[in-house]
């Protein structure tokens, strides 16, 4: 056993063991067993069901393994269930797609999981270097998974563009952590808020913070680092964009909120102020280029880019409620986003891609339970009262009133009501526009069905009930609190 | 002359704005990417000059997996590139021109 290691940390890390010893035996079965899609999905799935079961327990525990590299604690362990709730829900949906796409399951499914072990990394590490192999992990698989369609010319020029932008993105956020580490000498979160304690702050740290923030601006696609993601959504295979909508963002709202809260409470002055600005021009951008889309995918893209900025809200604001309510928004939006995504990739058969907004007219005739569905998740993002995404927004918006962050409340109001007209006309093109439909019937499968009606459940269940995950949520930022006041030792 | 830290430093920052400089400004992808690992090399070099500055190992770990990354990545962004390349004979930026950038 490496020296300074204990049994103890690798009971610690066995969910993220089963994972990727999961995606090892895909790999090998997609070899030795070629053409049994079925059953490498079923395995893809019992290795995500049995990860999750073993990361549930974790929840409510509180330690540092693996020599202060890995925090176990319940904010990982939130995380982490939404990262593999996400990573469920796509592997469901995926099948069907795949076929008539004619992709090779195994490698893909191989890709997703080796996604989710760098986003479950990405989660619960307390330090720089963990931290950065995590979100390369994530972010190296799917530039694969992104120009999967190899004679597609939208999904090469896709995965070229989200190749170069992610690179350049890891450039600037690397030459950031390089600053904090040359300052503090140290790459453990802890231990840096430790060095700063006190200090004044230096010109060369607020050079930092700028840095990292921009660097994981372009992970989280807040604007101005946003230019990539409408074209990477557009192009990507719709379940990939699915989950790099949902399961990296999650990710990498984690490991931002570890790095500024956990790491940099000494400049909390300075960065707060960055994602003040990030967060307004985020939702007004993303939400004015949203209402002139035709194509349902680059409509989700900007849709998603003012979500970012109303989950910075939380980053913003940094009390206990308001990152409590940003976990409780990011569980909501796992189900409504990933719903959509659900019905998107629904729409894509033999003869026709379907990812226009006309490619929806008549839908409630041809396939009523789709488009109640959809209709549902559409209002649910836009934050119309029966819906989870009404309680996420009140609770959030919430919180930064009362934080005493009134104008920022009054403009995220603003925005939201500014795009129920998008989301409206999702709705308006599948009941009032009655074309002749195009392409063949829309046939959802067994397993598209579950995904849909997880999706969906998780959708109704949380507009009435959301004080269960609202408990969970803030049980998980506080964990996230009490790592800033307890003073750990430095990192080497 | 001595060599001090600010040195290496002032070294870090000119590789990394140059390496910006080339990613904003050049078309070609294979020049762009090559603008990246400049900017990589920026960070390895200032994370070494702090390791040996503050007398710590970690800096030297930090720079160890930053190169097994970007080997990583440039394995895959060239595999990208290759496909990208069978369907546009091109690797200029500015034919980029499926989807609106």
């Amino acid at each position: 056993m490496p020296a300074g290691f204990s049994a103890a940390d690798f009971l610690y890390i066995l969910p993220e063991l089963v994972l990727i010893g999961g995606a090892m035996l895909l790999l090998s079965l997609s070899v030795l067993v070629p053409r049994r899609d079925g059953l490498l999905l079923w395995t893809a799935l019992a290795t995500v069901a049995v990860t999750l079961v073993l990361v549930v327990r974790f929840f409510g525990l509180d330690v540092t393994a693996a020599r202060g590299l890995l925090a176990i604690d319940s904010f990982a362990a939130f995380f982490k269930v939404i990262v593999l709730l996400s990573a469920a829900l796509t592997l469901l949906m995926s099948a069907p797609y795949l076929r008539v796409e004619g992709i090779r399951v195994g490698e893909y499914y191989f890709l997703i999981l080796c996604a989710t072990v760098g986003m479950m990394f990405m989660a619960s590490g307390v330090e720089l270097i963990t931290l950065f192999i995590g979100l390369e992990t994530m972010a190296v698989s799917f530039y694969v998974l992104v120009g999967f369609l190899k004679p597609n010319p939208r999904s090469n020029e896709a995965a070229v563009k989200y190749f170069l932008l992610g690179g350049f993105s890891l450039g600037i956020l690397l030459y950031g952590m390089s600053l904090i580490y040359g300052v503090t000498g140290t790459t453990s979160l802890a231990g840096i808020a430790a060095a700063l304690r006190g200090q004044d702050t230096s010109l060369v740290l607020v050079l930092a913070v700028i840095l990292v923030g921009a660097g994981m601006g372009f992970k989280i696609a807040a604007v101005p680092f946003h230019m990539w993601a409408p074209d990477v959504y557009e192009g990507a295979p719709t379940p990939v964009t699915a989950f790099l909508s949902v399961g990296s963002k999650a990710a990498s709202f984690a490991m931002l909120l570890r790095i500024f809260v956990v790491g940099l409470p000494a400049l909390a002055q300075e960065w707060s102020l960055l994602f003040y600005v990030l967060a307004v021009i985020s939702m007004t951008v993303g939400n004015i280029a949203a209402l002139t889309q035709s194509n349902l995918k680059r409509m989700l893209a900007y849709s998603s880019i003012a979500h970012v900025g109303y989950l910075l809200i939380g980053v913003v604001v940094r009390t206990e409620r308001g990152v409590a309510a940003m976990l409780l928004y990011l569980g909501v939006y796992l189900f409504m986003q990933l719903g959509a995504f659900a019905i998107v990739t629904a729409q894509r058969r033999s003869d026709i891609i379907g990812d226009e907004l006309k490619d929806l007219s008549g839908l409630s005739k041809r396939n009523p339970l789709a488009a109640f569905a959809m209709g549902f998740f559409m209002l649910s993002l836009g934050g119309i009262p029966p819906t989870a995404g009404f309680m996420g927004k009140m609770w959030l918006f919430g919180a930064a009133i009362d934080a005493g962050f009134i104008w920022l409340a009054v403009i995220a109001v603003a925005n939201s009501a500014l795009s129920i007209y998008y989301y409206i006309r999702v709705v308006v093109f599948m009941w009032i526009n009655q074309e002749e439909p195009v392409g063949s019937p829309i046939v959802i499968g067994p397993a598209m069905k579950v995904a849909l009606g997880v999706a969906l459940l998780g959708t109704v269940v949380l507009g009435i009930y959301p004080q269960f995950l609202f408990e969970q949520a803030e049980v998980a930022a506080r964990t996230l609190q009490g790592i800033t006041a307890a003073t750990v030792v430095g990192g080497q | 002359m001595e060599i001090t830290p600010a040195h290496y430093a002032l070294l870090s920052a000119a590789l990394f704005i140059i390496g910006v400089v080339g990613v904003l400004v050049r078309r070609n992808i294979i020049i762009i990417f090559m603008s990246i690992e400049l900017i990589l090399n920026a960070v390895n070099i200032n994370l070494v000059a702090n390791a040996r500055h503050l007398e710590n190992l970690v800096g030297q770990v930090f720079v160890v997996f930053v190169i097994a990354v970007a080997a990583a990545e440039a394995a895959v962004g060239l595999g990208i590139l290759l496909a990208f390349f069978r369907n546009k004979e091109t690797v200029n930026i500015d034919e980029m021109n499926v989807m609106r950038w």
